[in-house]
């Protein structure tokens, strides 16, 4: 492995690594950064090729995520060295890519099994870093293996452009300067959703919370209570649910008869499945209080949770990052591709890793260089459009992208198996928009 | 005082499932001597039957759905709606019940299979090497069910006419907002027959009779010609299709993934090690006891005072049990304490 | 298990023998490991650090029987310990290190003299519900000192009071954790690893050949008639408990040091379960066993899980393309993410066919080998043999 003895360290540089024998024995080289602008972490030089490191749940409940996030950085690759239709390459603006990989090298890449555990995702990286001489780490499907990769990725000098993040912390408290995201937060989950359940729901509302006991869980219990307090909405109850609890009943029961007429079911993933299916079974959907529908919202919906709640999800609101149905040319491109090469249409975790890949190849490519300074120097306050969601801005101070969200409803009557949810609405990125230091985080340096 | 009677069902519904579990699992350690950490994955093999049934009446005709252009996309139509119309549907709404009939003879055989293919060749191994296999056994199958399922959760539906939520507060004279699910009443209801079959089964027959006099003191029932061995091949098999029932049974309940045993095995140990070792009641009792104590520690108000309580209160609580009992509720001396 | 944990006449020759070259092998590591693909530092520091971890859980397991089935939840104290000393104090890793084992050191004669009063699988769920309620509190209840969900992690802002007061103002960047200045990053990470390993392996051997190590075992055989004998049993198996919590601090304050973060994933029983199959999978009760079971475990983890289809399309490339890619279709459900189910294939395999785990194996074919070469030696020419 010819990247074995280039095991760059913060600030300085171990070169050789002559392996004696009885140990190794490693001379530290120092020398400064300005006169060595090639000299950063697995700069791939002369090589024919640059590998990419894709890190994406491969066991446990995300599973089937991580495989669809797998599914569109294949196709990525494929379309960054000109294999395929080309998907988003066609409608991308501004475009510097060239179909013939990234500055003309073919691009490669290698997986790895985040687990969904902050440290299995570490261990991931780092050996796609060290060992395989990645110049990028991308993918995962929680905010706590994004957080802790996109800390490790600023440690060792090498961009992470986040996958599936929706806590406020990845681009709030925890922003990295060599961390990106291109999927939204809770905050714009709030901000979109307030104004359609007002108008779906009126302002004489009381509210019931469920919130997974954890960062994620409260980021998006805050920003929630935070808008429909504003609305007019009254909180009755906030109550947190342990992960992975699975039978949620304990926690429902008291929902009946606690004159709340809105349940808000902050779960992800399985937790939502479980405890949607079972406040479905409890009757609340059927429910009147106060002469009103009860009605249940989920702040973050995606399509894996909506097949795995079945028929619960009709008409239960919620928002998400992009949807497949879209009309828009970067989105008919994606999924003609995505759709011929398996036979369904992307989730919108496979779409936002496939934009994330995109965006950093364009971005090299754009700068002629693999130097991460310069690279990350472009994404800050790029502009961008065709890549599925309109307009949008990777904001320079948080490196979180701002387009317009979506606020969709589980399907009544769904036409075919993949049609789940229907989009409600477009919510402007305006609308969306938050200043950059309402939660407060330091990107840290360029230089590490 | 109508949410608690309320709490109450939940934690006996919770009981009735932890109970199932750990029926079949001290039924092994009781008889057999083995400590199965596959135990989980026959209630997940259960609940994958359920699914299975589910998707053989779902065999569906393709035809292609022209609402999507991007790409050819098919619509299902299930043929026994082709044949039979309206009767096909219903046939398909009552898959659930149809599945738990059709985990009995499956998982009898599922679990005569693993104990002649397996289990019978670490009786005489130490705890430490049948932990090992039967950790891998469970990965394996559970890794087999990925393969097929993939690892999103399936849906599976209750039948329409028990889909919804029983008027519980009129039955009492109580207050009409209290509600519970259908589904979940029947769920309680099986757990009490299945487990008065085992007991009666055990008691009334000579076989069972049998078995105890085995689980007592196997050596001197070996003397006495009686082939032990061949008994407790069923007893096997009783405890798979057990922990199949309750797995397949509680489908509606949690829409099944293959990690679903995992979830239950630490909980099931508890549940067992806390009734006491090979004690069948104990661990019956135990399995309510802990259920209803999960559900009453969820409650808000006593959120309120131990924030997080309902996250430890099982542990706690075996903690504090096998503190002053040190066999657990009901457990025998001398059984697994070395 | 029987061979190496029976009394061992050993001579301080032989240890001293088995000393070195266990040194040898262990500071070479990154050169046998080459051809495996496991040469980066990270994965050499998880060998040597799980292997701490198995060594420490080993020395309670195999010495006395006693299954704890919560001793993850010493790893991640001890990682919160140390992670807590980089942010307040001082990115020294000795102090570090030196606080993890002490904080665990008291969690385990706590959490030790309670789960000990009971024995087999009561002492068993004991150590679990602990660990259990560890983990659970630490991901949610207890986030204001662990961070919960997204772990604790180092800030530029952290007070760190004694390296403020030494150098001055921190720079910009995080400081990495370092031993009097040498930065603990990549390989002197992992070289640091191994001499913990390689005390930590030695002070575990002097444990099996002392008197206190012989007491264990006799407690493990027969603790009725030690008791009889006149022995109290009890402080013998708490120290014996303490001790193995206090590996799996210095392994978990490890752990902060070469990446300083601690979740609470690291607590859950998974990871307690792990530590077991790593022990049972090499052999309980062995010297070098565990070592091996956690080498294998971690490799599986790290290199299986991250080979891919295009990697087997490459391996598979020189064959007829019908059959390569039926080769590589079968073969995908083993690695990837799929490598579970390899890994529960091994568990199954070694337990059917090496009962007593790997070294079962290794020291049954050393025998074999043995008798092989004693008859070939009498029937051939037994002339060339050196007179002893």
């Amino acid at each position: 492995m010819s990247s074995f003895n280039r095991s760059t360290t913060r600030r300085r540089v171990l070169k050789g690594g002559a392996v004696l024998a009885g140990g190794a024995v490693l001379a530290p080289t120092v020398f400064t950064r300005g006169a060595w602008a090639e000299a950063f972490r697995n700069n791939p030089g002369d090589a024919g090729s640059v590998t990419l490191g894709f890190n994406v749940p491969q066991t446990g409940p995300y599973a089937d995520e991580g495989a669809d996030e797998l599914r569109a950085y294949q196709l990525a690759v494929k379309h960054i060295n000109g294999e395929g239709d080309g998907g988003m390459l066609n409608t991308m603006q501004p475009l510097a890519l060239k179909g013939n990989g990234i500055l003309g090298k073919k691009v490669e890449y290698v997986t790895g099994d985040t687990q969904t555990k902050s440290d299995a995702a570490r261990a991931s990286a780092k050996r796609m870093i060290e060992r395989d001489g990645v110049v990028m780490v991308t993918g995962g499907s929680s905010s706590g293996v994004a957080v802790a990769v996109q800390s490790l990725c600023q440690d060792m000098g090498v961009i992470f452009m986040a996958g599936l993040t929706h806590a406020n912390d990845t681009t709030g408290k925890d922003r990295r300067r060599y961390g990106f995201r291109h999927f939204f937060n809770a905050h714009m989950s709030a901000a979109a959703l307030g104004p359609v359940l007002e108008a779906q729901m009126g302002k004489e509302r009381r509210s019931y919370m469920l919130t997974a006991d954890y960062n994620w869980g409260w980021s998006v219990e805050g920003s929630m209570t935070q808008v429909t307090e504003n609305m007019g909405w009254e909180t009755v109850s906030q109550v947190r649910t342990p992960l992975g609890a699975g039978d949620f009943s304990q926690y429902i029961t008291p929902v009946l008869d606690s004159g709340a007429d809105v349940l808000v079911l902050i779960h992800y993933g399985k937790d939502m499945v479980d405890s949607l299916t079972q406040a479905v079974q409890f009757g609340l959907r059927d429910k009147q209080v106060n002469g009103r529908n009860f009605e249940v919202v989920v702040p973050l919906y995606s399509r894996l949770m909506a097949q795995g709640a079945g028929k619960n999800v009709a008409g239960i609101y919620g928002s998400t990052n992009w949807h497949w149905s879209l009309q828009d040319a970067g989105t008919q491109a994606f999924v003609k591709s995505f759709g011929q090469e398996y036979g369904f249409p992307p989730s919108q975790a496979a779409h936002t890793c496939y934009v994330q890949a995109l965006l950093y190849a364009n971005a090299v490519e754009s700068v002629g260089t693999f130097y991460p300074v310069e690279v990350i120097k472009f994404l800050e306050g790029f502009e961008f459009d065709g890549m599925g969601n309109g307009p949008t801005l990777y904001r320079a101070e948080d490196h979180q992208c701002f387009k317009p969200v979506l606020v969709v409803k589980g399907n009544e009557n769904p036409s075919s198996q993949f049609d789940l949810l229907e989009v409600v609405q477009e919510v402007p990125t305006e609308q969306i928009t938050y200043p950059h230091d309402l939660y407060a985080g330091d990107l840290g340096p360029y230089d590490v | 005082m109508d949410s608690l009677l309320l709490q109450l069902l939940n934690g006996l519904d919770k009981g009735g499932a932890y109970a199932l579990i750990a029926l079949g699992l001290t039924l092994v350690f009781g008889t057999l001597g083995v400590v199965n950490f596959a135990h989980g994955a026959l209630f997940m093999l259960g609940a994958f039957v359920a699914v299975s049934v589910n998707a053989l009446l779902n065999t569906s005709k393709q035809i292609r759905d022209e609402s999507i252009t991007f790409f050819e996309a098919f619509i299902d139509q299930p043929y026994l709606e082709i044949w039979f119309g309206e009767t096909g549907t219903t046939i398909i709404e009552w898959s659930a019940p149809i599945a738990i009939v059709v985990a009995v003879p499956v998982m009898l055989l599922v679990g005569l299979a693993m104990e002649r293919g397996l289990i019978r060749f670490f009786y005489k191994r130490s705890h430490a090497e049948q932990i090992l296999v039967t950790f891998g056994l469970a990965i394996v199958l559970g890794e087999i069910i990925k393969v097929i399922f993939g690892a999103n959760p399936i849906p599976q539906s209750a039948p329409p006419v028990v889909a919804g939520a029983a008027p519980v507060g009129s039955w009492f004279g109580l207050s009409e907002t209290l509600v519970y699910p259908w589904w979940r009443l029947i769920y309680l209801f099986c757990a009490f027959v299945i487990i008065g079959a085992v007991f009666a089964f055990l008691r009334f027959t000579t076989y069972g009779m049998v078995v105890r006099a085995g689980m007592a003191d196997r050596e001197t029932v070996g003397l006495l010609g009686i082939d032990i061995e061949r008994r407790f091949t069923v007893v096997f098999g009783i405890a798979a299709v057990v922990a199949g029932l309750a797995g397949a049974m509680y489908t509606p309940i949690v829409p099944p993934d293959y990690h679903i045993g995992m979830n239950f095995l630490v909980l099931s140990f508890v549940v067992v090690v806390v009734g006491g070792m090979g004690s069948l009641p104990g661990a019956v009792a135990a399995g309510f006891l802990l259920g209803v104590i999960q559900s009453f520690a969820s409650i808000g108000a006593v959120k309120e005072i131990l924030p997080g309580i309902d996250q430890i209160i099982i542990y706690l609580i075996a903690v504090l049990i096998l503190l002053t009992r040190p066999r657990g509720l009901l457990g025998r001396k001398g059984v697994m304490e070395s | 298990m029987a061979s190496i944990t029976e009394f061992n006449p050993s001579t301080p020759k032989r240890d001293a023998m088995i000393m070195t070259i266990f040194a040898v092998a262990v500071l070479t590591a990154p050169i046998w490991l080459t051809p495996i693909g496991a040469n980066y530092p990270d994965l050499l520091q998880r060998f040597a650090i799980f292997g701490i971890f198995a060594i420490g859980f080993n020395i309670l397991f195999g010495l006395t029987g006693y299954l704890s089935f919560g001793h993850a939840a010493f790893l991640g104290i001890g990682s919160y310990a140390a992670v807590w000393m980089f942010k307040l104090l001082t990115m020294n890793v000795l102090v570090a290190l030196s606080f993890g084992i002490l904080v665990t050191a008291v969690f385990a004669l706590v959490i030790g003299f309670v789960c000990l009063r009971r024995s087999g699988i009561y002492f068993s769920i004991l150590t679990l519900a602990f660990a259990q309620m560890s983990y659970n509190m630490a991901y949610s209840v207890l986030t204001p000192i662990t961070n919960g969900e997204t772990a604790l992690i180092l800030e530029t802002a952290d007070p760190r009071i004694i390296d403020r007061a030494i150098l001055g103002d921190a720079k910009e960047a995080l400081p990495s954790p370092s031993l009097f200045g040498l930065e603990l990053t990549g390989y002197p990470a992992f070289y640091f690893c191994a001499v913990m390993l390689i005390l930590a392996f030695w002070v575990s051997l002097k444990i099996f050949r002392s008197p206190f190590g012989l007491k264990l075992l006799a407690m493990k055989s027969n603790q009725n008639r030690m008791l009889y004998t006149g022995y109290n049993t009890k402080p013998y198996l708490l120290v014996a408990f303490v001790i193995s919590g206090m590996y799996a601090g210095l392994a978990g304050s490890l752990m902060a040091v070469t990446d300083p973060l601690a979740g609470a994933e690291r607590m859950q029983w998974t990871a307690s379960g792990e530590v077991v199959l790593m022990t049972i999978l090499g052999g309980a009760g062995t010297l070098i066993g565990p070592l091996l079971g956690a080498g294998i475990i971690k490799y599986f983890e790290n290199i299986f899980s991250a080979v891919n289809r295009t990697q087997l399309g490459e391996v598979f490339g020189f064959l007829p393309e019908p059959v390569a890619d039926a080769l590589v279709s079968i073969s995908s459900l083993f690695v990837g993410e799929g490598w579970h189910l390899t890994l529960g294939i091994l568990f199954m395999l070694v337990v059917i066919f090496l009962p007593g785990g790997l070294m079962e194996g290794f020291s049954r074919l050393a025998q074999w080998w043995r008798r092989r070469r004693e008859t070939s030696a009498t029937v051939g020419d037994g002339a060339v043999q050196p007179s002893e």
